[in-house]
């Protein structure tokens, strides 16, 4: 997990329901997360599978995107368990989901790999921010700012799961709490 | 008072009660995964816990690969290989290798079949759809290579208890319904985020009449519904079948009946009507009346929920002596199931016959194959703007392959029924 608590810079925008197979669709799931060059791969191809016309999130030309913050609206993550999801997002360059919800195993899988941070918005936003628009998410405040008009939207606090995130992930929190032994 | 998912986790947390919102330690009884995840979670494995680590538990670990099997991908076949050798470096009893005698096919259909899922049990796999085995009373939950990962080298994972929704489900199914019409309905009504996070029980008399198949149909959905978990009590037709599969003994825990629910909704089955979830998504509802007419391009029957035995027997007595007026693609889960293709008959006549005579594709190996899409040389996979009516889980955009095509998912029933018209039928107007 990075340390940064804040983020900042221009915004993807999606709506409810993006789904794992959008996020990353099956034919890349041959392609496996723990062998450097797939997972820069995996980047590559995150949200390749949004509809027909989408704008392009790996719009950068070595592949990654130019966009570490998305904001969607509910259920985001939904479907399939791939932990190539939150991994592709990450791989590309992507800090935080702002969402107003998320699937169960999509969250879990942001928090244990400590790839992303998935954070939930007090209101719907997908509405409120175009794709581009420049932001600054501060994470010890729970607010998303815009450069343009300095308006503050609220995020919620990201609760039980705190600990694992503050940790770093899986690992690190099972370590930290002698779950598991320490690294030497 | 507790439900049947807050007492088997709180056993297998070692805890005398627990409730919903609880972060718990849970031990798993059996750990799931295959060729798609199951290196990913290797490679964690070794690097969290060293190269030269042992798993937990030898007994406890299962790898059925059966995505991206039939396929001339490298990558897929160098995946299946990191699973072979992973598995003869940590002798692993449980493992069903492609191109040999005990290949199985799709793990969620194999793991009851091969007596691994056992009622009162924790069971966590690398697949959302792990949720399925709670049709035997496990309390089964779907998680990612992370997760595995560490439940790979520590036994155990932090699970936090989920609140129950109770879906009773009372009066007689009519001869043409399925479980499938019943948990499209029930998606339908609470949405594909209406259970985030939460237990799907299912009960009743109508419950209690399904087989075992029919139940896995039910709980291989729950996901669909954003659930954690979905799960039935186990009863006599539970213990028949897990006791026919496995001599390790188990212990059967149920619901009280105080136990505090979020929701409870109640169906009369009898008044069910055929459905289908509608592009592209699996809350999209619609009676098959009312999209009657649409047509489509072709008709998959198979997948972890939609492939088994008794799918293929209700879509034999539909196509039994009829000709099947679009592509249609049989995909039987696993390799029993195909064998019962010849074994099981309708009227005199073998599943396997039924089909060939009303014209089908030739009948594909057991795998997941087009559920998911896949490599581009997946059978059945779309490539264009086809029009698909399949018995699988999801219909998301460019689920089967193409973002151009549709897909509307449907029981059984209505898939044989659309099959033979070529266009969208309810069985009851065939």
């Amino acid at each position: 997990m990075t340390k940064e608590h804040i983020i900042r810079g221009p915004v993807f925008v999606l709506e409810d329901n993006i789904d794992t197979d959008q996020i990353i669709p099956a034919c890349y799931l041959n392609l496996v997360p723990t062998i450097p060059d797939e997972y820069r791969k995996l980047g590559s191809f995150a949200l390749a599978g949004l509809p027909e016309g989408s704008a392009a999130f790996t719009a950068n030309s070595d592949g990654s995107t130019p966009y570490p913050i998305i904001i969607a609206g509910e259920n985001f993550g939904c479907g399939s368990s791939r932990e190539h999801a939150p991994i592709a997002l990450g791989a590309a360059g992507c800090k935080a989901v702002i969402a107003q919800s998320y699937a169960r195993i999509f969250f879990r899988n942001s928090v244990a790999t400590g790839e992303i941070y998935p954070l939930e918005s007090e209101e719907r936003l997908c509405e409120v921010f175009r794709t581009g628009e420049e932001v600054e998410v501060d994470m010890n405040n729970n607010t998303i700012t815009r450069f343009s008009d300095k308006k503050v939207f609220g995020l919620k606090s990201v609760g039980a799961v705190a600990p694992v995130i503050a940790a770093g992930g899986m690992f690190a929190y099972a370590r930290k709490i002698g779950m598991i032994k320490s690294r030497d | 008072m507790m439900t049947i998912t807050e007492k088997i986790l709180a056993r297998s947390a070692g805890l005398a009660s627990v409730k919903p919102g609880d972060n718990i330690w849970v031990n798993a009884d059996i750990l799931l995964t295959h060729d798609v995840c199951g290196p990913g979670t290797i490679g964690i494995f070794k690097r969290e816990f060293g190269a030269d680590a042992k798993v937990f538990d030898p007994e406890k670990v299962v790898i059925i690969p059966d995505h991206y099997i039939y396929t001339a991908d490298e990558k897929a076949h160098r995946n299946v290989d990191t699973l072979r050798k992973f598995v003869k470096e940590q002798q692993l009893p449980y493992y069903y290798d492609p191109g040999t005698e005990s290949y199985c096919g799709v793990c969620h259909v194999a793991l009851p079949e091969l007596g691994h899922v056992r009622p009162g049990e924790t069971i966590f796999g690398t697949d959302s759809h792990t949720c399925t085995h709670g049709a035997l009373g496990a309390f089964s939950s779907g998680i990612g290579n992370t997760d595995a990962g560490f439940i790979l080298g520590a036994g155990r994972l932090l699970v936090k208890v989920p609140e129950t929704i109770r879906f009773i489900l009372d009066g007689e199914m009519p001869g043409y319904l399925s479980a499938k019409d019943l948990i499209l309905q029930i998606i339908g009504d609470i949405g594909v985020a209406g259970a985030t996070y939460c237990a799907m029980e299912f009960s009743g008399s109508a419950i209690d009449s399904l087989s075992i198949d029919e139940r896995c149909t039910i709980c291989n959905m729950a996901v669909e519904a954003g659930a954690k978990n979905g799960i039935i009590a186990p009863d006599q037709k539970t213990f028949d079948y897990v006791k026919a599969r496995t001599g390790k003994p188990f212990e059967a825990l149920y619901s009280d009946a105080g136990a505090t629910v979020r929701a409870e909704y109640r169906y009369n089955v009898a008044e069910l009507e055929p459905v289908v979830a509608k592009p592209h998504l699996p809350d999209n509802l619609a009676t098959v009346r009312a999209c009657s007419g649409t047509k489509v391009d072709q008709v998959y029957i198979g997948s972890c929920t939609g492939g088994k035995l008794e799918d293929f027997h209700m879509a034999a007595r539909v196509m039994r002596c009829r000709k099947v007026a679009v592509r249609t693609m049989i995909v039987p889960a696993t390799r029993q199931v195909e064998r019962a293709l010849d074994e099981v008959t309708v009227e005199g006549e073998s599943l396997r016959s039924i089909f060939e005579n009303a014209g089908v594709e030739p009948i594909a190996p057991p795998s997941c194959a087009a559920c998911l899409g896949g490599p581009l040389d997946t059978f059945g996979r779309t490539h264009g703007e086809e029009v698909v009516l399949s018995t699988t889980n999801r219909n998301f955009i460019g689920r089967m392959g193409s973002k151009k095509s549709q897909i509307y998912l449907a029981s059984p029933f209505t898939a044989a029924a659309t099959a033979v018209k070529g266009v969208i039928t309810d069985v009851r107007d065939l």
